[in-house]
C-alpha cells in the first residue's frame, strides 16, 4: 500500500476506532455509510488531510460521499495536490 | 394540485422504506398520568395494558406529584393559560425571571435564561456567542439537540472521543490558534447513563483556556449530593461557563429548557438566541409548578436519595442474576444486547410480560451496541423492580443470555 493510503488509514483508526473496538478496515471500507465515521466528526479529518498535505478543501467537495471510503479521499487529496 | 398524487406515492415509500428498515417509530397511548405504574393502549385499538414503566425520565417521581398540580392550578388561576407572545414583546411575567433567578440559584451559576425546550436552548446557544474565529468541541456521544445546535453555528466543529480525556487534549492543543474554544459536553449521557469527567475536563480547560458547556438534563435535580448536577457531583460548582438543562424530565416533567451561565453569556442568549427570540413564553402554569418542584427538591434530599438507592438495588439485582451492564452510577441503566432484532424481541416480550422499557440500536447508538435502556424512578417501589427483575429474568432465560459476556452474545446473535 502507497504512503498516503497508509497515513490516512492510520489516522482513521487512530482518530475514530476506541481502544478495545476490533473492527477492521482498510482503504476500501466505508467509513461514512458504515457508521465508524459520523458525519459530524468527519471535521477532523479534512482538518487533519488539510495539514498534512497543505492543501484546501472546499466545504463543497467535503462530502460523504467523497469521504466514504480511504481510497476515494486519496483520490481527492491528488486532485488538490495537482491544483 | 401542488401536493399530486406522485408526491403522495414518493413520499409514502419513504415512509416505508422507514418500516422496512426497522426504524419506523410508533407511539403508545398511555391513558393516565405519568407513573411507575401506567395503562397503555398497544397496539393502538387494544385493550389497556397495566405495565410497570422502566422508560420515563421522571426521575424524582414528581411528574404526577399533587403539590407541584396545585401550584400549576394556581397558576393557571392567577396567570391565565398562556402569553400569546415572545418573552421580549410581553411575554414575561414576574414569575419567569422569578424562576430564572431560583434556577441560577440552584445550579450555582450567575444568570440564567428560560427556554421553551432544552433542545430549543441547545439550538440556540452557539449560534448566540460564538463565531467563525472560535471552535466548538464535542464529546462524541452529545445529545442529537447539540450536534443541531452546533450545525447552526458557524465556528469551526470539532469532537473528541466519548470520555477521552488524552483525545481532547491533543484537541485542545491543536485549536490554540482560536479567538475561543469551547468544550462541550453532556453531563449524564443519556443512551450510555455515564457521567461526564467533569474535574478533569474544567482542569484541561483550564491549562488550554477554554471555556465549558455541560448539558445536564440528565442530571439536574438528583446528581450531585443535593441534586444540583454533574458538576456538584465532580466537585466543579461555578467553574461551568455554560449549562443547559430541561424542567421536562426530573424537574416536573412538563417542558421548558434553560440557558444558565456567565451573565454576558446569558446576555447573549437573551439578544440573539432565535429559538428564544421567536417562540412563546413558558406558559404560566408550568413555572409555577415548576416553583413549587424547587421548593420540594429544596427544602429535603429525600426523592433523590430514594433514586440513588433504586438505581443501586436495580444495578444489583441485574448483575446478580447474569446481565451485561454498561458501567455507572446514575439512573440510566442499560441493558447490553449489541444486536438491534435481540433488543427489539426483548422488549417486546419484556412489554408482555407487563415490563415498559425501550430497546435502542443504529442509529440512536453506535452500530453493535444494540441495547435495552431502563431508566429508575424515585416513584418506583421494591416491588416494582422485584417484578421487573422476574420479568427480565423470564425473557433473558428464553433468549439464553444470562451470565453471557458480551463475546459470547455477540457469538450467539452477531452484532
Amino acid at each position: 500500500m502507497d504512503d498516503m493510503k497508509q497515513v490516512i488509514l492510520d489516522y482513521v483508526k487512530r482518530e475514530y476506532l476506541e481502544e478495545d473496538d476490533d473492527t477492521e478496515i482498510d482503504e476500501s471500507t466505508p467509513l461514512i455509510t458504515g457508521g465508524i465515521v459520523d458525519s459530524f466528526s468527519m471535521v477532523s479529518l479534512k482538518r487533519f488531510l488539510e495539514k498534512k498535505y497543505g492543501i484546501q478543501i472546499p466545504d463543497a467537495d467535503a462530502s460523504p460521499q467523497v469521504f466514504d471510503t480511504v481510497n476515494n479521499i486519496v483520490v481527492l487529496v491528488n486532485r488538490y495536490l495537482e491544483k | 394540485m401542488a401536493y399530486s398524487n406522485l408526491a403522495r406515492e414518493v413520499f409514502q415509500q419513504e415512509v416505508n422504506n422507514l418500516r422496512e428498515a426497522g426504524l419506523f417509530k410508533e407511539e403508545r397511548h398511555i391513558h393516565a398520568p405519568q407513573d411507575a405504574e401506567i395503562e397503555v393502549e398497544f397496539p393502538a385499538g387494544s385493550s389497556l395494558k397495566r405495565v410497570i414503566n422502566m422508560c420515563a425520565n421522571n426521575y424524582l417521581g414528581l411528574s404526577n406529584n399533587p403539590e407541584v398540580i396545585g401550584a400549576a392550578k394556581d397558576g393557571l388561576n392567577q396567570y391565565g393559560y398562556g402569553m400569546s407572545s415572545v418573552r421580549f414583546i410581553c411575554g414575561t411575567q414576574n414569575i419567569h425571571r422569578e424562576l430564572e433567578k431560583r434556577l441560577t440559584e440552584f445550579l450555582g451559576t450567575e444568570d440564567t435564561l428560560l427556554f421553551p425546550s432544552c433542545m430549543d436552548a441547545n439550538a440556540g446557544v452557539f449560534e448566540a456567542i460564538l463565531n467563525d474565529q472560535d471552535v466548538m468541541i464535542a464529546d462524541r456521544l452529545v445529545h442529537a439537540s447539540i450536534v443541531d445546535g452546533m450545525r447552526l453555528c458557524n465556528a469551526m466543529r470539532d469532537t473528541f472521543k466519548h470520555s477521552d480525556m488524552g483525545h481532547l487534549e491533543e484537541k485542545l492543543q491543536d485549536h490554540q490558534d482560536k479567538r475561543y474554544r469551547i468544550i462541550i459536553t453532556d453531563g449524564v449521557f443519556s443512551m450510555d447513563g455515564d457521567l461526564a469527567r467533569l474535574d478533569e475536563i474544567v482542569e484541561l480547560a483550564e491549562k488550554y483556556d477554554s471555556m465549558v458547556f455541560v448539558d445536564d438534563s440528565h442530571a439536574s435535580g438528583f446528581i450531585g449530593k443535593t441534586g444540583r448536577g454533574t458538576h456538584e457531583h465532580c466537585g466543579v460548582l461555578g467553574k461551568i461557563d455554560l449549562i443547559t438543562t430541561t424542567l421536562g424530565k426530573a424537574l416536573g416533567g412538563a417542558s421548558g429548557g434553560c440557558v444558565s451561565g456567565r451573565t454576558e453569556l446569558v446576555e447573549l442568549c437573551r439578544q440573539r438566541a432565535r429559538p428564544y427570540l421567536f417562540s412563546n413564553a413558558v406558559a404560566p402554569m408550568i413555572i409555577t409548578g415548576a416553583l413549587k418542584v424547587f421548593e420540594l427538591i429544596s427544602g429535603s434530599t429525600e426523592r433523590r436519595d430514594k433514586l440513588e438507592e433504586n438505581t443501586i438495588y436495580w444495578r444489583r439485582l441485574l448483575t446478580e442474576v447474569g446481565f451485561d451492564l454498561k458501567k455507572g452510577e446514575s439512573p440510566i441503566v442499560p441493558v447490553m444486547l449489541y444486536n438491534a432484532k435481540l433488543a427489539q424481541d426483548m422488549a417486546r416480550d419484556l412489554y408482555a410480560e407487563g415490563i415498559y422499557a425501550i430497546g435502542f440500536f443504529f442509529p440512536v447508538v453506535p452500530r453493535g451496541q444494540a441495547r435495552i435502556r431502563t431508566q429508575l424512578s424515585a416513584a418506583h417501589e421494591k416491588h416494582h423492580l422485584d417484578k421487573a427483575l422476574e420479568a427480565f429474568v423470564k425473557v433473558g432465560k428464553k433468549f439464553d443470555i444470562l451470565g453471557k459476556s458480551k463475546k459470547e452474545i455477540i457469538a450467539k446473535y452477531g452484532m
